[in-house]
């Protein structure tokens, strides 16, 4: 595997970073060294193996929609960065039409 | 200075018995970590004013005969990945710098049900990625065997507390090793139990079908006491097993069992003594299976299959959960939002990569590209497989074995700053350990031990899901046997 200039800008894109050209290059070797070495994981035979995606074969649990926790808009609004009134502040995200 | 080497439930013993106050040894700790603490760097951040409020509550339940566990009134730090209500929790990332929950995991509930006084918060690799402490936005910890030194990760605050006797036991999470190899780094004994013990709400997520809270101490019994405190089952956590929280009255019952293994049958993986381990940690490991045999149980070598698969399976499912998991780090709800940012693009992009460390970066990289589409078959896909390979791996060896004895880690303690340019090698260092999480498996970390540099020496016991009880037992023999857990840093233990 071999990580190119085009293939960590894209990774970049993915993973919602902004990688600097220092990181860049540092992250194309690393990862190519990493992916290298997990590519050993194609010496062995998995035809037919089922994925284990959990440690056990548990069935997911829904529980019913009752609130648990009390009303804590206050306590969550002071951990956000930016706030207005009772709300999260965000840059405008939909454009106005021209009148 | 005595009470400090005294364990969690030798202090619960004479708070229970009055001869000493929830208030006193608070102080005590407190005291002891602002004047022999600030070298280590093992707590981000110190309760004062909250452990002391709590310590007089929990007196108060006391004197009016309230029954609590036999832990109540003693100190207890915390890992900073699992939430506090009303105080900081960081993950040891500068994301959350200024976060504070609005509401308790659910571990922490229960050690407040219990009567633990809450200390501190200590210090960790970024979001529990990775081995040494060392990728902390908040600097790393030190070991206090040696100052120099790593105290392990990702539970190395934890680790480094208790072993200063900056506090008598602690919690840590464990998603690839991260409770056992801080263990084995500072002569600790720790429990990582089955996945699905113990409530993982409130423990900031890194990887979801790894992560697993866990107990340090300086004995298993504390562990023990620790962990049947905090397992059980929860209804905010759907991946929570258990029906009851552990009970290990039995596993200390000397009269039980005689005090002796007769009839216990440990394998030892001889795979795992190959290369890349040093000879000091195969020695001192391979003794301890003697000891284990003179102690009346059967040890029989034999080979597991698929042993060097484990760190890139592992380092494949663990980075494509975390860079799901760490993609609600957005800069709107909470967490760092960079002030440089002009439009909603730019407050993802700038928070995210002025928020996170190189580590994490790294890791959810790693995890977005194997997830991503052209590689997801090559990759995470095929890492499942061999996750299945693993857990059958084990299943075959308990079908001969009720444990597995193996190192927790191929060397000691390293210097700081020795590795941590080379992620690959700290990556393959975690050989002994990650597929313990893989398979979802219980394993108690316990001290063996040491080099020649006086640095300690850890081994682990690894059963089969829910074998707590026995593995616990198993390790409470031993150290009944052994004095190298008794071994403390702050009286210049053995070697200094």
């Amino acid at each position: 595997m071999n990580i190119t200039d085009d293939l960590i800008q894209y990774i970049g894109e993915l993973s919602r970073l902004e990688l600097s050209e220092e990181e860049k290059e540092g992250a194309k070797k690393d990862l190519t060294d990493i992916l290298n070495y997990m590519d050993k994981l194609n010496e062995l035979d998995t035809t037919g193996v089922k994925e284990m995606t959990h440690p056990f074969d548990e069935v997911n649990r829904f529980r019913n929609l009752d609130p648990i926790n009390e009303d804590q808009r206050d306590a969550m609004l002071q951990n956000a960065p930016g706030s207005k009134g009772d709300y999260f502040k965000v840059f405008k995200t939909v454009e106005q039409e021209e009148q | 200075m005595e009470i400090r080497e005294l364990t969690a439930l030798e202090i619960g013993d004479k708070i229970k018995k009055m001869e000493i106050g929830c208030r006193e040894v608070a102080r005590e700790y407190l005291d002891a970590i602002r004047n022999e603490g600030q070298e280590l760097n093992a707590y981000i951040t110190v309760m004062e004013k909250e452990a002391l409020s709590q310590a007089d509550a929990v007196q108060k339940r006391l004197d009016q005969g309230e029954e609590l566990s036999p832990l109540a009134g003693v100190p207890i730090a915390v890992k900073d990945n699992m939430c506090t209500k009303g105080t900081k929790t960081t993950a040891g990332s500068k994301m959350l710098s200024n976060f504070i929950p609005p509401y308790d995991a659910t571990v922490i509930e229960r050690l407040y049900g219990a009567g633990a006084v809450i200390i501190g918060k200590t210090n960790l690799d970024e979001y529990a990625m990775g081995g040494s402490t060392e990728t902390s936005y908040y600097g790393p910890t030190r070991n206090p065997w040696d100052l120099e030194k790593v105290p392990g990760g990702s539970s190395g605050g934890s680790a480094a507390a208790v072993a200063a006797r900056l506090v008598p036991y602690a919690l840590g999470s464990d998603t690839g090793g991260s409770v056992r190899q801080p263990c084995s780094f500072c002569n600790l004994t720790g429990i990582k139990p089955t996945y699905g013990s113990v409530s993982r709400y409130g423990l900031m997520a890194y990887g979801s079908s790894l992560d697993q809270i866990g107990t340090m101490g300086k004995d298993v019994r504390d562990a023990a006491a620790a962990l049947s405190v905090i397992s059980g089952y929860d209804p905010k956590d759907s991946t929570s097993i258990i029906k009851k929280s552990f009970d290990f009255t039995k596993s200390f019952d000397n009269d039980h069992f005689g005090g002796k293994l007769t009839g216990l049958k440990i394998g030892v993986p001889s795979n795992y003594f190959g290369i890349g381990i040093s000879d000091e940690v195969k020695s001192t490991v391979l003794n301890a299976a003697k000891t284990f045999r003179e102690l009346g149980a059967t040890i029989e070598e034999f080979e597991m299959s698929a042993v060097e698969y484990a760190v890139p399976a592992y380092y494949i499912i663990a980075c494509a959960e975390a860079s799901s998991n760490l993609s609600r780090y957005d800069g709107i709800k909470y967490g760092y939002r960079s002030e440089k940012a002009k439009d909603l693009m730019e407050i993802f992009l700038q928070s995210r990569s002025e928020g996170f460390g190189k580590e994490a970066k790294r890791r959810i990289m790693l995890g977005s590209f194997v997830l991503s589409s052209g590689y997801f078959d090559a990759y995470y896909k095929k890492a499942l497989q061999v996750r299945g390979l693993i857990k059958n791996s084990f299943d075959v060896a308990f079908t001969n074995y009720d444990m597995i004895l193996s190192p927790v880690s191929p060397t000691t303690a390293y210097k700081i700053g020795e590795q941590i340019e080379d992620p690959l090698a700290m990556y393959m260092a975690d050989i002994y350990t990650v597929s313990v999480n893989l398979s979802g498996l219980p394993a108690v970390a316990l001290p063996c031990g040491f080099d020649s540099e006086g640095m300690p020496v850890g081994m682990q016991l690894i059963g089969k899901a829910f074998s707590e009880e026995v593995l616990v037992k198993a390790a409470y023999v031993y150290q009944n046997n052994t004095e190298y857990h008794k071994q403390s840093p702050v009286k210049g233990g053995q070697g200094k």
